[in-house]
């Protein structure tokens, strides 16, 4: 069990690690040939900023946009942040003093991530037009998170596992040298879909954490006709060089 | 149009999401263009054998060209916080409507060919599980339909958590299909009248001078003052760009004999240009960049030939998008003109600068009687700016307007600002085929025009765009009003302005 939990952790990680390079690289690699902010937009970087730090931490955009979805996605989002933050400690050795504040909170944590996703998954059944526009993967994200969260508020609560072997099954990975892995099924269950999540991970929709910041809508500044914005193959098109012709 | 069912309007506080009508639309669609239409652009004359292969070759090369097209595929979340934003979708129910569906149309053929778990899945036939789909012709169908029933407008981009602007799949999805031979009738004949003469309304430079004389002659009528319609006149100071249906349509040449009046009280030497004798830009409707440069580099040229110092825009929404946010980037750099002035300026920039400075004056009775109203266009709203701070594109236009007339009202909140509804008419959809889609999609801006007229006894509500007024005057009477509620700013300033004892 071990063996394969060490495999399966290592293959998730460079998947991981591999697919968000890629598409991190791709979305800062292609250009945005046009000022297209949503106005009214910040007119300097240091407002870009914090309106993109708006909208990261606060989800201002949605807050606009509707009330009771706003709710559910800072329900699970905020729980999502606690939890992993207080998962740190599996990690790190000595473990920060941040990580080690909120370890009393983990549990609200994943009762707040867990109550959330499953108001949003009931969201997809009842409202039609949110039925309309969800595809079975879009099912199958809130289900993984769900398992992952409901095998970890079980072993929180009802079947505690051993942490002190678990720490020392992720420091070991760390160092190369995996230690053996307790057997309790809740942790399998829960760290398998957490390998899962990872590697779907690059390929799904969850890209929206890291795409945020790529989007120009969200991150251009408002000061078209003060500098001249020019993409590379957009000046390649004024030198003529372009060889896909005219149109 | 004996088959159009005018919508019931509500209150504008309480705006009922419709019901889901499946396929309520799917029969509205625009005319598909003539080869005629479509070459002289470069676009494929029809829809060849292999267009799939074609339409693919194309999609790959805009999501390696716009960093938006590519993001937005990728991360929208189904959370479905747009879905009841878009002002065709409240006028239609159609789900297709709803902004991410409007996408998904789109976003299902990239997840079917460009991405890993929809390449695999769908070679097995199981892409549904992961929202691919196959790129069949009655698919490219809804397309055709679908992405003509948006006005790009970009109302579902302020309220979507990550911006995602459903005008930039529109944009994508009309230039894939340009590409095969699927053209906009409409928008590809006017580009190509934009070429041939100058303007999307095809008004050549004789007939122009002719109208503009016509002007002069009954300005000098009313206010007994030579007011001025110049036009290619080498060294003015200003080279005004404007959209052609203010050299004839009403409301918008009232508001052009506005801008006329202004530079006049204010001692302002402009002209016009016949090479440049159209401010809008149909290049943008179909996301085509080589067409929006070559259509803004008339300007580029006009402004040097004139050797003008500064350009200024008319009344006119997409215009002023192109103008504001994209020609720097098209036309530029603006090096040979006036560095004292942003390039370009909104006649509404002139004007309030005017007005604060009193470099002109104002006699609120010239508009006695009216209760005014604003409708903030899309792409004046949420696609671009006036003035120094952000914002402005609201406060200017209100301060003239406020300064020209005796009363004011703003129509509800959630329908003005940044929230603004488009008139239903923009992004190139005001055809005359497309009319049902029209009086659908003006539903939430009437239902809230109705609200300040039975609560604040509104008489007129005043437009800066040239679609906007076009389509609100189609649309007024449609709704049991009068075609002339709709206004232009610069009519109220030119109903107002003082001439002649201007010291
Ligand atoms: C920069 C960090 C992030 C931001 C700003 C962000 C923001 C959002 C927003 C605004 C939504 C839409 C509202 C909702 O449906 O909840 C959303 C949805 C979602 N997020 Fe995030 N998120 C972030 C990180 C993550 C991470 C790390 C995960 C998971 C590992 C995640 C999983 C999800 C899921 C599954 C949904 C869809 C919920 C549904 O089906 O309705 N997010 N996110
Ligand atoms: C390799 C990574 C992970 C390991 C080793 C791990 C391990 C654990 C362990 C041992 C517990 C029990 C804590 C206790 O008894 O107090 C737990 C709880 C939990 N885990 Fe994980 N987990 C991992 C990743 C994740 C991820 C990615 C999520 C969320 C998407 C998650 C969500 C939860 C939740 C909600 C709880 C219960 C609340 C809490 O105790 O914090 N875990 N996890
Ligand atoms: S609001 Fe944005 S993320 Fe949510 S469904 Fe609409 S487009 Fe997708
Ligand atoms: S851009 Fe406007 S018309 Fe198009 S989908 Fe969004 S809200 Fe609707």
């Amino acid at each position: 069990m071990t063996t394969l939990f060490a495999i399966l952790f290592y293959t998730a990680f460079a998947v991981l690690l591999a697919g968000l390079g890629i598409k991190i690289a791709q979305y800062a690699r292609t250009p945005a040939p046009l000022k297209i902010p949503t106005t009214p937009a910040p007119l300097t970087a240091s407002g870009v900023a914090f309106r993109m730090g708006r909208e990261v931490v606060l989800f201002e955009s949605l807050f606009k946009s509707n009330k009771p979805l706003w709710i559910f996605a800072v329900l699970f989002h905020l729980g999502l942040f606690v939890v992993l933050a207080r998962h740190l400690r599996y990690f790190q050795e000595p473990v920060w003093f941040p990580v080690a504040l909120i370890q009393p909170f983990g549990l609200y944590g994943g009762l707040a991530m867990v109550g959330g996703l499953a108001l949003l998954a009931l969201r997809r059944v009842v409202l039609a037009r949110i039925a309309y526009i969800t595809a079975p993967s879009d099912f199958l994200m809130l289900a993984l998170l769900l398992g992952i969260g409901v095998t970890g508020l079980g072993m929180t609560t009802l079947a505690h596992t051993d942490i002190i072997a678990v720490k020392a099954f992720f420091l070991g990975l760390l160092r190369f040298d995996p230690q053996p892995l307790p057997g309790d099924p809740a942790l399998l269950v829960h760290l398998a879909l957490v390998a899962v999540l990872m590697i779907v991970f690059p390929f799904s929709k969850l890209l929206h954490a890291p795409g945020v910041f790529f989007s120009p809508t969200r991150n251009q500044t408002d000061n078209p006709r003060e500098r001249r914005h020019l993409s590379a193959w957009a000046a390649k098109l004024e030198m003529g060089k372009l060889e896909s012709g005219r149109n | 149009m004996a088959d159009i069912q005018v919508p019931v309007l509500g209150d504008p506080a309480e705006r009922a999401t419709p019901a889901l009508t499946p396929g309520a639309m799917s029969g509205s669609k625009p005319y598909v263009a003539q080869a005629v239409h479509q070459q002289p652009l470069g676009f494929a004359g029809e829809l060849p054998e292999d267009w799939q292969a074609k339409a693919l070759g194309r999609m790959g090369e805009l999501l390696g060209k716009y960093r938006s097209l590519q993001v937005f595929m990728d991360i929208c979340v189904k959370c479905g916080a747009c879905t009841d934003k878009c002002h065709y979708f409240i006028g239609t129910g159609d789900p297709k409507n709803m902004p991410v569906a409007r996408q998904d149309l789109f976003r299902s053929v990239y997840r079917r060919y460009f991405t890993p778990a929809g390449k695999a899945l769908g070679a097995v036939g199981l892409g549904s599980l992961v929202g691919a789909k196959e790129f069949t012709r009655e698919l490219l169908d809804e397309w055709f339909n679908y992405f003509h029933q948006c006005s790009q407008c970009r109302r579902c981009s302020v309220f979507c958590p990550y911006g995602i602007d459903t005008a930039e799949v529109s944009m994508a999805a009309r230039d894939v299909m340009n590409h095969i031979g699927m053209g906009h009738k409409y928008a590809n004949e006017i580009i190509g009248k934009v070429h041939k003469i100058g303007n999307n309304l095809g008004l050549p430079g004789p007939a122009l001078i002719d109208t503009l004389e016509g002007l002069e002659e009954d300005v000098k009528d009313e206010t007994g003052q030579d007011v001025r319609f110049p036009i290619d006149v080498e060294g003015a100071e200003v080279l005004l760009v404007t959209p052609s249906a203010d050299f004839f349509a009403e409301p918008h040449v009232l508001g052009l004999i506005g801008y006329a009046k202004v530079f006049h009280a204010a001692g302002i030497s402009w002209t016009l240009s016949s090479k440049a004798s159209e401010a809008g830009n149909f290049g943008m409707f179909i996301g085509n960049y080589e067409q929006m440069r070559k259509i803004s580099m008339r300007i580029r040229e006009a402004a040097q030939e004139l050797k003008v110092k500064r350009i200024v825009f008319g009344e006119c929404g997409h215009a002023w998008r192109v103008a504001y946010s994209f020609l720097n980037t098209l036309a530029g750099p603006w090096d040979f003109l006036d560095p004292r002035y942003p390039v370009p300026q909104h006649i509404l920039e002139v004007t309030n600068g005017l007005i604060q400075r009193q470099g002109i004056k104002l006699d609120k009775s010239g508009n006695d009687g009216m209760v005014l109203t604003v409708h903030d266009s899309c792409n004046v709203a949420r696609a671009s700016r006036m003035g120094d701070c952000p914002g402005g594109q609201f406060t200017i236009p209100r301060d003239v307007i406020r300064a020209s007339v005796p009363k004011f009202v703003d129509m509800h909140p959630d329908t003005t600002h940044e929230k603004t509804f488009c008139c239903g008419g923009g992004g190139g959809l005001l055809t005359d085929e497309l009319m049902d889609l029209r009086v659908k999609g003006s539903k939430p801006r009437m239902e809230a025009l109705k609200d300040v007229i039975d609560r604040e006894g509104v008489t007129h509500m005043a437009a800066m765009c040239a679609i906007c007024k076009a389509q609100f005057t189609k649309i007024l009477p449609i709704y049991g009003y009068d075609r002339e509620m709709v206004v232009s700013v610069h009519q109220l300033v030119s109903n107002a302005i003082v001439l002649g004892n201007n010291d």
